[in-house]
């Protein structure tokens, strides 16, 4: 195993081995769009690797920044990592209960109100009815949907519906928690209170997956980096030199400063 | 930049009171495939989720509907108060079968629980696609969720069945409870199966659904429930078209319900009817049937575990 971090002490979170992801692309739809294209010996599919070959472990505890440029696979090797998609080559092996937010949504049903949803996605996430009892305070006071939560899901506002999401993500007793673009949506106040609560939770010693563009937050939250390029992992190591190899700290620091609100300000 | 550091030196401290590793005794607890499942065990093992997801399916399908429920009890009278015209006055049905209204809901309770269970599990995983891209859960929930809504809204229809009976006279006994259980049993087994399949299918060919349409059009008249099982052996006598068709299980399932309700409406006829409305074997039949359908649903599970992995992918 090519694992740069295995000589640490402490029990592994994530193990990932030799993973490969790879999807078709399909040129027609229909089964006489495809008869004519092979009489012309053009191709019907295509194949690409969204995940090449990906190799790397992660302890307990630890709070890894994923970053790529949009494409670069990272929303595949998360969904690798919380086991909604299952690789074509290679391992993944996780320990314990893993919660978090995939590509900003949460997967609820637009019809059923906030409350049933919050119910619906913590059961999914693991909870039983009791544990989601026990914690549904916090969840509503965390998303702050206010007189919404009785009402369908597909009314919310966007940000409305992302924040309940996070809510119930991380207020579940996790071991892993994936944050995928977590910060993508949301107005300042939430995202500051988004940090400051995985902040919370990393210190609690789960270990965080955290992917965003954003350097300055990578920077505050994470203690490694890794950089996927096309697929591949270019970069497994310090936060500072993984920035640096893509480049966004220059980018980042011209326009509205918004990286470094989320860096500095809290 | 010194916070920056205090802050990931933070992560790194372990075995506080807090520490989740801790609590949780992660050093006990074993390295998993993420994606692993055990299939249809897992969805039985979680049935807190499994109900919240049959619960939000009933509240789904009479959304933003006045009567509610009351549709799962007018929808069946209307169909049954259809054929009964048709096949029974029309077609002059009534005249050689006693209580044919009965014959045939006893049948048509069953094979509409088998195409609702089916055709609702077939969209099931399409329906949840946002589930299934983003949260890993067992995916045989969604078609055992449909197939339990099905089963939910058969109740009605039983309820229209029997109070059917009690009108015209029902004589039940203890063999016939026995038999009406073992057919809607073979129903249910038939149904998980069939809708597990079909909602993997129906992912990777969208030309399933028409397909599938078909099926549904067929079913009704392959069974005898518009018509007296008599008719076949008229027809085909025992030979080999008499195999074939009761090598279809929902034939068994149907005669098997008529058994437990139809033919003790019938009075003094019963005997009689016991002898020419079904075959001889038909308990034996029934519990072959069921095996075949087990061993399905068994192919079902192992050919859904195949395909499921394309699922997220191929949902697009």
């Amino acid at each position: 195993m090519s694992v740069a971090t295995a000589t640490r002490t402490g029990l592994e979170s994530i193990v990932v081995d030799h993973v490969s992801k790879e999807f078709r692309l399909q040129y027609h739809r229909t089964l006489k769009q495809m008869a004519v294209a092979k009489s012309r010996k053009q191709k019907i599919s295509d194949r690409f690797l969204a995940v090449d070959d990906v190799s790397f472990a992660v302890q307990q505890g630890e709070s890894i920044g994923l970053m790529g440029l949009n494409g670069s696979g990272k929303s595949t090797l998360l969904r690798m990592v919380n086991g909604s998609m299952v690789p074509d080559r290679g391992s993944v092996r996780t320990r314990g209960r893993i919660s978090g937010l995939i590509a900003t949504g949460a997967g609820f049903h637009n019809q059923l109100t906030g409350r049933e949803n919050i119910y619906m996605n913590a059961a999914i996430l693991g909870m039983s009815r009791q544990q989601t009892d026990a914690r549904f305070e916090e969840i509503v006071e965390f998303a702050d949907v206010g007189r919404f939560l009785d009402t369908p899901v597909g009314v919310y506002s966007s940000g409305m519906y992302s924040r309940l999401g996070f809510a119930v993500a991380v207020h579940v007793d996790c071991d892993v928690f994936i944050a995928d673009e977590v910060l993508a949506v949301g107005d300042k106040p939430f995202k500051k209170k988004c940090l400051a609560k995985m902040e919370e939770v990393r210190r609690s010693g789960v270990t965080l997956f955290y992917v965003s563009h954003a350097a300055g937050s990578v920077k505050k939250m994470c203690d490694r980096v890794l950089v996927l390029e096309k697929g591949r992992l270019v970069f497994d190591g310090d936060v500072q030199e993984g920035i640096d190899l893509l480049e966004y700290d220059g980018d980042d620091g011209d326009e509205e400063n918004d990286d470094e609100v989320l860096g500095a300000d809290i | 930049m010194t916070d920056v550091v205090d802050g990931r030196t933070g992560g790194r401290h372990r075995g506080g009171p807090g520490d989740v590793a801790e609590r949780h005794g992660l050093a006990h607890v074993p390295l998993i495939d993420p994606a692993g499942s055990t299939g249809l065990l897992e969805v039985l093992r979680r049935r807190y989720l499994l109900s919240l997801l049959v619960r939000r399916e009933i509240k789904a399908r009479y959304l933003g509907s006045r009567f509610g429920l009351l549709w799962s009890y007018i929808n069946p009278l209307v169909r049954f108060l259809t054929f009964y015209f048709v096949f029974g006055i029309i077609a002059g049905r009534g005249a050689t079968v006693e209580n044919f209204a009965i014959h045939l809901f006893a049948g048509m309770v069953i094979v509409h629980f088998l195409t609702e269970s089916y055709s609702a599990g077939m969209r099931s995983i399409i329906g949840n696609k946002g589930l299934v891209q983003k949260m890993a859960m067992p995916k045989e929930m969604f078609p055992v969720a449909s197939m339990l809504v099905s089963l939910y809204h058969t109740g009605p229809q039983l309820v229209i069945l029997i109070g059917a009976c009690l009108v015209t006279g029902w004589d039940p006994d203890l063999v016939g409870f026995g038999a009406a259980l073992l057919g809607f049993v073979i129903i249910l087994v038939l149904a998980t199966a069939m809708a597990l399949l079909f909602s993997a299918l129906n992912v990777l060919f969208r030309d399933f659904g028409r397909l599938v349409q078909n099926i549904t059009q067929v079913v009704p008249f392959s069974v005898p429930m518009m018509y007296p099982y008599e008719l076949i052996t008229e027809r085909f006598g025992t030979g080999i078209w008499h195999t074939v068709y009761m090598a279809n299980p929902v034939v068994e399932a149907v005669l098997l319900m008529q058994r437990g309700f139809w033919v003790n409406t019938t009075g003094d006829d019963q005997p009689a009817y016991v002898e020419s409305a079904f075959p001889a074997d038909l308990f034996q039949r029934g519990w072959i049937v069921l095996a075949c359908c087990t061993v399905f649903l068994v192919f079902s599970q192992w050919a859904f575990s195949r395909l499921e992995r394309r699922l997220p992918e191929a949902i697009g």
